[in-house]
């Protein structure tokens, strides 16, 4: 029969304050002492978290009208540009976006100092940015420049929107060639001189709940410091692949699509990010709580960074080309521990997710949780899981339509 | 002769004069400016690299004295800025001395001052900024 759990009774649990939360990294050691079964009948909530650089993210505004209006064609916020495809006085700034006086990489290996991702730190740390807007000029929004400081406490809405974080698991860096490499996986030494993963691992949300039975569209979740929510899967979403025998997939997989008030939010926990000769990102927090609603979830969120495999891809051949190689599997608990073994060659690991950050997230989760401040909210629909058929598809180069 | 960083020291009444350039027209010195903060009737300093000949590297050094620079060896130093670190451990691996290293099993980003040769590497790697570079004592 077994322990069954609904989201109502958890909630009433929170309410009255007699919800047990522990997090990813406790349950663990709770697991092999008492058991599933103990545990699924103790425990309400397993907190997870992840503290990574997210490069699909960004930020909806709406700055309000001026007088006289202006339909805003064209907007930077500090020197950087924001998408203004959309109505008069809404942008979107993401945070891969550079400035136009940037130099790029014509300076290789460009260091990418200031873009989209430091914008949006600026802003919820409180600070005044300048914004300038040019507009083509029409009957009913007759401006076609101006030029302001605001802050977000000035606008009026400021949404964090994010097509794709939490990635489910992903590639292990390394680089086989002769030089060193820049890229989005940080410097990579020649002849596989370091490697460089991404991961919380035992403690990132979509490896505590391999098949997304609880983490779906509706889901409440710690966004940047503040609450947001799950609002759709994330982009390149891709359940299908290998998986272990535990469920947990073998690379790269699912992804989340997050939203959230970004005046809730703070600057701790959306930190502009540089990658040396790359670009600029944001590295962004994120802890989901996963509901122990019945004996498989304990299974689930007890996962291991033992258990928990990466391939290991070289980014100076491979991966520009392609080719879906790699070059063997390693564990977390190996990446954490400082060395893999690739071919033979012993390689120092580096992270570039923090799992002391990662850590701090699932611990302020189920503080929030404990105290009675935070809800869970019940997914109004699931995610495509591995039986959904979904594949990913690369783009073909045609020559008509 | 390899290339030294020194700090130099300008006093007001001479920032105005044509130094650095009689170092390499006269002493066939070449000089890369780190750091330079020169002001108008302002004390001023700069961090240079100076390569050439030992001989000629001494005797310019004695010229700048002579119009009353004050050459200083430099001591720089790595700081971290603590509450910009997010101890993501990226630095680690492309600290040549192993200064920077991960704390296990914290997963904490620990510098260590003894073992830091100040090579700058950390201040471009570091991907959110966290890490500067401290010219004699001075930010």
């Amino acid at each position: 029969m077994g322990v069954h759990r609904t989201y109502a009774e958890i909630n009433d649990k929170i309410k009255s304050g007699k919800v047990v939360v522990v997090t990813a990294e406790e349950i663990i050691e709770m697991v092999e002492q008492k058991g599933v079964e103990q545990v699924a009948s103790e425990v309400d909530i397993v907190t997870t978290g992840t503290f990574g650089p997210m490069c699909s993210s960004g930020a909806f505004f709406n700055f309000g009208h001026p007088s006289p209006r202006i339909k805003m064609h064209k907007v930077w916020m500090n020197g950087v540009p924001a998408y203004t495809g959309i109505a008069a006085v809404d942008a979107y700034l993401g945070v891969n976006e550079l400035p136009e006086y940037d130099p790029l990489n014509s300076n290789y290996p460009g260091e990418f100092r200031y873009g989209g991702g430091h914008v949006i730190e600026d802003l919820v740390a409180g600070k005044s940015i300048k914004f300038e807007a040019t507009g083509y000029g029409t009957d009913c929004y007759p401006r076609k420049k101006i030029e302001t400081y605001i802050n977000l406490d000035d606008i009026n809405e400021a949404t964090l929107f994010n097509p794709r974080n939490a990635y489910q698991n992903y590639n292990v860096a390394v680089n086989v060639s002769d030089k060193k490499i820049y890229t989005y996986m940080g410097t990579l030494k020649p002849k596989m001189g370091n490697a460089h993963y991404c991961s919380a691992g035992q403690l990132s949300p979509l490896l505590n709940d391999p098949y997304y039975r609880t983490i779906g569209i509706g889901t409440r979740i710690f966004l940047g410091g503040g609450v947001g929510y799950v609002a759709w899967h994330g982009t390149q979403h891709s359940p299908c692949g290998p998986r272990g025998e535990n469920g947990v997939p073998l690379g790269g997989a699912g992804t989340l699509s997050v939203i959230g008030d970004l005046k809730q939010m703070k600057h701790q926990w959306l930190r502009g990010t540089s990658f040396l000769g790359y670009g600029s990102t944001l590295t962004v927090g994120i802890g989901i709580p996963i509901p122990i609603l019945n004996e498989e979830m304990v299974r689930f969120t007890a996962v291991k960074d033992e258990d928990i495999f990466a391939p290991v891809v070289d980014y100076s051949y491979d991966y520009p080309n392609a080719n879906g190689k790699s070059l063997g599997m390693v564990s977390y608990a190996q990446l954490k521990a400082g060395v893999i073994e690739v071919g033979g060659k012993e390689i120092p690991t580096a992270p570039l997710s923090s799992y002391v950050k990662a850590r701090e997230i699932a611990g302020t989760l189920k503080q929030w949780i404990q105290k009675g401040q935070f809800l869970l909210g019940e997914p109004v629909q699931t995610l495509p899981s591995s039986d959904s058929e979904i594949k990913i598809k690369g783009l073909q180069e045609k020559q008509n339509f | 002769m390899s290339p030294k960083k020194i700090v130099l020291r300008f006093p007001p009444q001479i920032v105005d004069r044509p130094l650095i350039s009689t170092l390499v027209k006269d002493y066939d010195l070449m000089i890369s400016i780190v750091k330079a903060n020169i002001n108008p009737y302002k004390e001023g300093s700069m961090v240079v690299e100076l390569t050439g000949d030992p001989d000629n590297y001494n005797q310019g050094l004695d010229f700048l004295r002579d119009q009353g620079v004050r050459v200083e060896d430099l001591s720089e130093d790595i700081v971290r800025i603590m509450d910009r670190c997010t101890h993501c451990g990226a630095c680690t691996s492309s600290c040549p001395t192993g200064a920077l290293f991960i704390s296990r099993p914290s997963m904490e980003v620990i510098l260590d001052d003894e073992k830091c040769v100040v090579c700058g590497v950390c201040l471009k790697t570091c991907p959110v900024k966290a890490i500067e570079v401290n010219f004699n004592g001075k930010n």
